[in-house]
């Protein structure tokens, strides 16, 4: 039992580190979310745009994840504080699920139920508020899904510039080839990444059923 | 309710075209006049050009030349969702939002236009009512509804706000042979209860001569001639004779409908 010693012995430890990576990863999501919903539905409308946007988010995947949090040293005011780079990072990573998913969603609604809106006289917002977004959630919401995963994975890395989360546990094992040390901070970590996705994904197929 | 000017057409194309961008015309330089109170069937094949029409109508679709008028207005003035609110709109089988119940459905425009809930209740249930449906389906989904009663649903959506003119595109088109006969000769008798201005698009001549007062023939994109149903059965017009040829072969006999209350058209 000697990979769970460090939990047994240091509870209160884990506790907080893990209160500090769900406050990283959830508060990346929800900036992933206010920027990828409005900004989704706008480029569902516009196709050439679309392309350019999705291109620009992907691109930051394409960045080591452990690079990009080095980069973001350079930025002002971001670079000043560890949480407020962890935090901008996992937006970023997060907001290439949530954006693809809210233009797809959107764009899967089938046309017919959209024309007949239009022509019954639905403006443009009311069409999008009853008719577009309730039938594109389940397709939102999995994009979210993927995103909740991702931030918390990636949460881990954050440690390595002094963000905090469970990843200081990660870090700190891997230095003193402590396996008890590293179990402390991936168990919690796989555990989290595991319920989110769980339960999203419940929400999920609860969603996509009505459709 | 009534339109500005007695005398103006409900709806009036003067020339109007619909051509695509890098596309044939859909529809090509269309004058029709369709009058208050009557029911005009746009009879043709497939890419006859009869959904393009109608989506002129309602402002889905501008025209790209001519002009077409509304109650005596240029359609380009009007306020396209007032427009669509005075045109109730049905369409064939997929247009129900899946995730609203038939009540939510049929209440739909009502709740846009912000009527206090009690009475969106009353006029959903009066519209179920007359349109056949039971009350015990108000909270169903469209999913568990049988086609027939989707249809129904449909049409009492698109009465919902009391529109003056009605569009319907091949409203009965996805129907088994005997639901559709049911649900036509039921509509006929609710067309006359309405008296409204109704534009019916459809490629089953036994549903123009059913419902239509008066029939317009299109063959790709074109007015070929514009009939009483009386008229229809003994014109010379090759693609009418075609069409009458086609649905004898299917259908036996057809009875003479009544002839329309008024003759001569523009």
């Amino acid at each position: 039992m000697n990979l769970l010693d460090y939990l047994i012995a240091h509870p209160r430890e884990v506790l907080t580190l893990t209160l500090e990576h769900i406050s990283l990863a959830g508060i990346s999501v929800g900036i992933a979310i206010l920027v990828g919903v409005p900004l989704g539905v706008a480029i569902a409308r516009r196709p050439a745009l679309a392309r350019t946007v999705l291109g620009a988010v992907n691109s930051v995947h394409v960045v080591p994840s452990l690079a990009l949090f080095g980069f973001l040293f350079a930025v002002p005011w971001i670079g000043d504080r560890a949480p407020r780079m962890a935090i901008l990072a996992l937006s970023l990573y997060a907001l290439l699920p949530i954006l693809r998913n809210v233009c797809a969603g959107i764009l899967g609604v089938d046309p017919a139920v959209v024309e007949a809106g239009r022509g019954l006289g639905l403006t443009d917002g009311q069409l999008l508020r009853r008719v577009e977004f309730p039938l594109a959630l389940g397709v939102i919401v999995a994009g979210i899904r993927v995103g909740v995963v991702l931030a918390i994975g990636i949460a881990t890395i954050a440690a390595a510039i002094g963000a905090g989360g469970l990843g200081e546990l990660i870090f700190r094992g891997l230095a003193m080839v402590n396996n008890s040390l590293i179990f402390a901070g991936a168990l919690p970590a796989a555990l989290l990444a595991l319920f989110s996705d769980l339960s999203l994904g419940w929400l999920e197929g609860r969603l996509r059923e009505r459709v | 309710m009534a339109a500005p000017e007695s005398s103006a057409p409900a709806i009036a194309f003067r020339g109007a075209s619909y051509k695509p961008p890098g596309g044939p015309p859909l529809v090509d330089s269309l004058s029709l006049e369709i009058h208050t109170g009557v029911t005009l069937v746009l009879l043709g094949r497939s890419g006859a050009g009869k959904t393009t029409t109608l989506k002129l109508m309602n402002r889905l679709l501008n025209p790209t030349a001519g002009e077409l008028m509304v109650e005596g207005k240029p359609i380009g003035r009007w306020d396209p969702i007032r427009l669509r609110r005075r045109m109730g709109y049905a369409i064939q089988d997929v247009g129900l939002f899946p995730h609203y119940t038939v009540e939510r459905n049929i209440g739909l425009l009502p709740a846009v236009e912000r009527w206090p809930a009690a009475r969106i209740r009353e006029r959903v249930r009066a519209l179920m009512v007359l349109v056949g449906l039971d009350a015990s389906l108000a909270s169903r989904y469209p999913r568990e509804l049988s086609g027939g009663q989707r249809q129904r649903v449909g049409v009492a959506r698109a009465l919902a706000l009391d529109p003056p003119i009605l569009l319907m595109d091949e409203p009965f088109g996805a129907l088994d042979p005997l639901t559709r006969a049911e649900l036509q000769s039921e509509f006929a008798r609710l067309q006359k209860r309405l008296g409204k201005t109704i534009v019916l698009v459809t490629h089953d001549l036994r549903e123009a001569l059913l419902l239509g007062t008066e029939i317009a023939l299109l063959e790709s994109g074109h007015l070929v001639g514009l009939y009483s149903p009386a008229e229809f059965l003994r014109t010379r017009d090759p693609l009418a004779a075609a069409y009458r040829e086609a649905f004898s072969a299917k259908n036996g006999e057809s009875r003479d409908p009544p002839p329309p209350p008024s003759g001569g058209f523009a």
